[in-house]
C-alpha cells in the first residue's frame, strides 16, 4: 500500500468505495434510498439517537461483549495468544443484533410499521424478528428453501417471535434468492416497509450504516485489547459472508498500521473445485443486489451457485468495502473449507467449552493456522461472531446422527 | 435520425401510439426468438424490447423470472442475443430493437466492446433496470458514441427533480413503470397513470412508454389514450410459457394478443 487513504472518508456521498459500492437498483427504490440516506445522515451524529442505540446495546443486547483469552487453545497451538471477541454472548446469539437494533431505530424514526429481512443462517432473521417483537412491528423474513431446511431451529425461533418466514424457491434457493425476493417485496411495499438488510451489502447507504452499527465490535475490542493485553493486537481474524462481522471488527483498526487483518471466506469443498463461496478469493468485480463488488459469476455475467456447510456464508457477493480493502491491500482475504471449519468447531468446543457458529468456525480455522507462525508475545483477536446451537443439527447429520 | 426517434415521429404524424412487446431472448429455446420478432412486427409491434436473461432478476415477478430460467437453461448469452438481432436485421431494417435487462451480463463484456457489438448487430437502445442515471455517467458516452439510446425508467415514486434528471440523461423514450411492484403485478390504475404521464410531460421532452400491468386489449387501449407507447411483457411471456413444449404455436399465441391490442389502440 503506497499511500494510506483516510478510511473514515469512505464511502463518498453516492456510496462508492473506489470503483465499488453505489446504488444499482430499479428506479422505484431510488426515492426510498435517498430518503434513508438523508435520515441516516441526520441521525448518525444525533446525540439522542446515539444514546438510544447505546442504551439498547447495553441493556438489551448485553454489551460490551467480553474479549476472552483462549489460553488452553493458544497453548495447544503453540504460538500467538488467541483472544475471542464474544459476539456469541449477545442476546440472540450473534453479532447480527447490533445492526438490527440500529436499523429498527431508523424504521421507528421513519414511521414504518412493517419490516422485512432476508436471512441465510437465520441469525439475522431471528435478530430482526426479535427487535420487531419488541417494537411491535409486523415482520416478514425471506429465507431460501434450502436454508429453511438446514436451519429448522431458527425458523421455529422466528415463528415463536411472531415473524412470518417465507421460503424462497426461486434460483438456488439460498441467501441470494432470499435477498432478491426481499427486494421485490420492498419495491411493492415501499411506502410502509423498512427493509432491514443483514450485512454490509445492498445499495447505498446500507453498506455504510450496517458497518457503522457493527463497528461497536471493533471499538470495544480495541479498548479491551489495550486494557487486557496492554497493546493493540497484531492480527484480526473474522469470517466473511457479506462481511458485516468482519468490517465491524476491522474498521476501527484500519488506521493502526501494525494490525494485520484476515477476512476468511468459505472455501466449501475447496477453491479448486469451484464449489465454494469465496468471491474475494476467486471471483471478479460485477454488479449484484445494488452494488458493484467481487462476485462469483460465469463468463456470461450470470451469478453462479455457491457451496458452504455454513448457510450464513453461502453468498456469491460480498460487501463493497471489502472489495475495496482487498484491492488497496489493507486486508488479506483467505479461505477455509468445510472440513477445516468443522474441525475448528469441534476443537474449540472440546478445548475451551465454547461451541461456535459454523460461520465463526471459518475464522477459527484460519486462526489455527496463523497462530503457530507467530510468537507467544503476539496477540490475535478472532471475532466469534455467533454461537453454534443453531448448527447442531447440521453437525449431527454429518456425524450420521438423527433425532 | 436514430431509428427510435423516427419511429415515434412517424407514429405521431399518423396519430398512432407505439406498441412495444417484451419477450425474453432464448425463451424457451434460442431458435424461437428471431421468427417471433418477425411475427410480432407482423402483428403490429412498433418497437421490440428483447429481454437479456439474468440469473437474479430482482425487479421481475415469477413470470419473467421463469422465462430467464428457461433461457439460461441453455446458456443464452448477451453475444447470442446480439447474433439474434443481427439475423433479424437481415430482413427488417426499420423496427427498433431495445435490449432490456440487468447490468451484469452487459458489464461482463466491457461497456465499449458491448456498445460496438450491439451497434454493429443493429441494436438501437438499451434499458438496464438496475442502472439509474447517477451510475451511468461513464457508460452513457460509450453508448452514445455508437448511436445507442439509453432508456431509463421513471417510477410512481420518482420525484420531480429526478424526472428532470432522467429526462436529460435518457434518449429514445422514457419508460414509465405504472405501479409500485415487479413485472406481472396485477393492478393498473389508468387515472393515476394519466395524471403521472401529464406530470412527466411537463418535466421531460422524450416520448413516454408505459409498462407493468398491461395485459389485454382493454388495458392497452386505455393506456394508449394517455401515453406515447404501450409496453406489454408478462402477458406475452405467459403465452410462451404455456407453449414451451410446442414452440411452433408460440408465434400465433403471442401474435394473437398483439393484434388484438393493435386493433384496440388504433380504434
Ligand atoms: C454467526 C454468523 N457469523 C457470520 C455470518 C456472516 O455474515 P457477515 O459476513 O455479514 O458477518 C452470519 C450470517 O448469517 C452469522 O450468522
Amino acid at each position: 500500500m503506497s499511500e494510506r487513504p483516510d478510511f473514515s472518508a469512505f464511502p463518498d456521498a453516492r456510496g462508492h468505495f473506489g470503483q465499488f459500492g453505489g446504488s444499482f437498483v430499479s428506479e422505484t427504490l431510488m426515492g426510498a434510498l435517498d430518503e434513508l440516506t438523508a435520515m441516516y445522515a441526520r441521525l448518525k451524529d444525533d446525540p439522542q439517537f446515539r444514546a438510544d442505540f447505546d442504551y439498547d446495546l447495553a441493556h438489551y443486547v448485553g454489551r460490551p461483549s467480553p474479549l476472552y483469552l483462549a489460553e488452553r487453545w493458544s497453548k495447544q497451538l503453540g504460538g500467538a495468544k488467541i483472544w475471542l471477541k464474544r459476539e456469541d454472548l449477545n442476546h440472540t446469539g450473534a453479532h447480527k443484533v447490533n445492526n438490527t437494533i440500529g436499523q429498527a431505530l431508523l424504521a421507528k424514526h421513519m414511521g414504518k410499521p412493517r419490516v422485512i429481512a432476508e436471512t441465510g443462517a437465520g441469525q439475522h432473521g431471528v435478530a430482526t424478528a426479535t427487535v420487531a417483537a419488541r417494537l411491535g412491528l409486523t415482520c416478514q423474513v425471506y429465507m431460501g428453501a434450502e436454508d429453511v431446511e438446514r436451519q429448522k431451529l431458527n425458523v421455529y425461533r422466528m415463528k415463536l417471535l411472531g415473524a412470518e418466514v417465507i421460503p424462497v424457491t426461486s434460483g438456488s434457493r439460498t441467501l441470494k434468492d432470499a435477498m432478491n425476493e426481499a427486494m421485490r417485496d420492498w419495491v411493492t411495499n415501499v411506502d410502509d416497509t423498512f427493509y432491514i438488510i443483514g450485512t454490509v451489502a445492498g445499495p447505498h447507504p446500507y453498506p455504510q450504516l450496517v458497518r457503522d452499527f457493527q463497528c461497536i465490535i471493533g471499538r470495544e475490542a480495541r479498548e479491551q485489547s489495550l486494557k487486557q493485553a496492554g497493546q493493540l493486537p497484531d492480527a484480526l481474524v473474522a469470517c466473511v459472508g457479506g462481511g458485516s462481522n468482519a468490517i465491524g471488527l476491522f474498521h476501527p483498526f484500519l488506521n493502526d498500521e501494525g494490525v494485520a487483518m484476515y477476512g476468511v471466506e468459505a472455501a466449501g469443498d475447496g477453491i479448486e473445485t469451484g464449489r465454494h463461496a469465496a468471491p474475494l478469493s476467486a471471483g471478479r468485480p460485477g454488479v449484484l443486489h445494488g452494488n458493484r463488488t467481487y462476485l462469483m459469476e460465469d463468463d456470461n455475467g450470470q451469478i453462479i451457485e455457491t457451496h458452504s456447510v455454513s448457510a450464513g456464508l453461502d453468498y456469491p457477493g460480498v460487501g463493497p468495502e471489502h472489495s475495496w480493502l482487498k484491492d488497496i491491500g489493507r486486508v488479506n482475504y483467505v479461505a477455509a473449507d468445510d472440513q477445516e471449519a468443522l474441525s475448528a468447531f469441534r476443537e474449540l468446543t472440546q478445548v475451551e467449552g465454547i461451541m461456535p457458529a459454523l460461520e465463526s468456525a471459518h475464522a477459527l480455522a484460519y486462526a489455527r493456522k496463523l497462530a503457530p507462525t507467530m510468537s507467544p508475545d503476539q496477540n490475535i483477536v478472532v471475532n466469534l461472531s455467533g454461537r453454534g446451537d443453531k448448527d447442531i443439527l447440521t453437525v449431527a447429520a454429518i456425524d450420521g446422527i438423527e433425532f | 435520425m436514430r431509428r427510435i426517434e423516427s419511429c415515434f415521429q412517424r407514429l405521431a404524424d399518423q396519430k398512432r401510439k407505439a406498441l412495444i412487446p417484451f419477450v425474453t431472448a432464448g425463451d424457451p429455446v434460442k431458435e424461437v426468438t428471431v421468427p417471433l420478432m418477425h411475427a410480432m412486427v407482423d402483428a403490429g409491434a412498433d418497437i421490440i424490447e428483447l429481454g437479456v436473461p439474468f440469473s437474479d432478476p430482482m425487479a421481475d415477478g415469477p413470470v419473467i423470472q421463469l422465462a430467464c430460467e428457461r433461457a439460461l437453461a441453455h446458456n443464452t448469452s448477451t453475444r447470442d442475443i446480439l447474433d439474434m438481432v443481427k439475423t433479424f436485421r437481415e430482413t427488417n431494417a426499420d423496427t427498433p430493437v431495445v435490449l432490456m435487462g440487468y447490468l451484469n451480463p452487459v458489464e461482463v463484456m466491457g461497456y465499449e466492446a458491448f456498445a460496438k457489438a450491439a451497434a454493429q448487430a443493429g441494436v438501437d437502445g438499451v434499458l438496464l433496470v438496475d442502472l439509474p442515471p447517477e451510475e451511468a455517467l461513464d457508460v452513457k458516452p460509450l453508448m452514445d458514441a455508437q448511436g445507442l439510446d439509453m432508456i431509463f425508467l421513471v417510477a410512481p415514486t420518482t420525484s420531480d427533480a429526478r424526472i428532470k434528471l432522467i429526462g436529460q440523461a435518457g434518449s429514445g423514450y422514457l419508460y414509465y413503470v405504472s405501479l409500485k411492484g415487479v413485472t406481472g403485478s396485477a393492478t393498473l390504475n389508468v387515472d393515476e397513470v394519466a395524471s403521472r404521464v401529464e406530470t412527466i410531460r411537463n418535466l421531460a421532452q422524450l416520448p413516454i412508454g408505459v409498462g407493468f400491468g398491461i395485459k389485454d386489449a382493454e388495458s392497452a387501449q386505455a393506456v394508449s389514450r394517455v401515453a406515447d407507447g404501450v409496453v406489454v411483457g408478462s402477458a406475452l411471456v405467459n403465452q410462451i410459457a404455456e407453449n414451451k413444449d410446442t414452440p411452433n404455436a408460440i408465434n400465433d399465441a403471442v401474435g394473437g394478443i398483439l393484434s388484438a391490442m393493435r386493433n384496440a389502440m388504433d380504434q
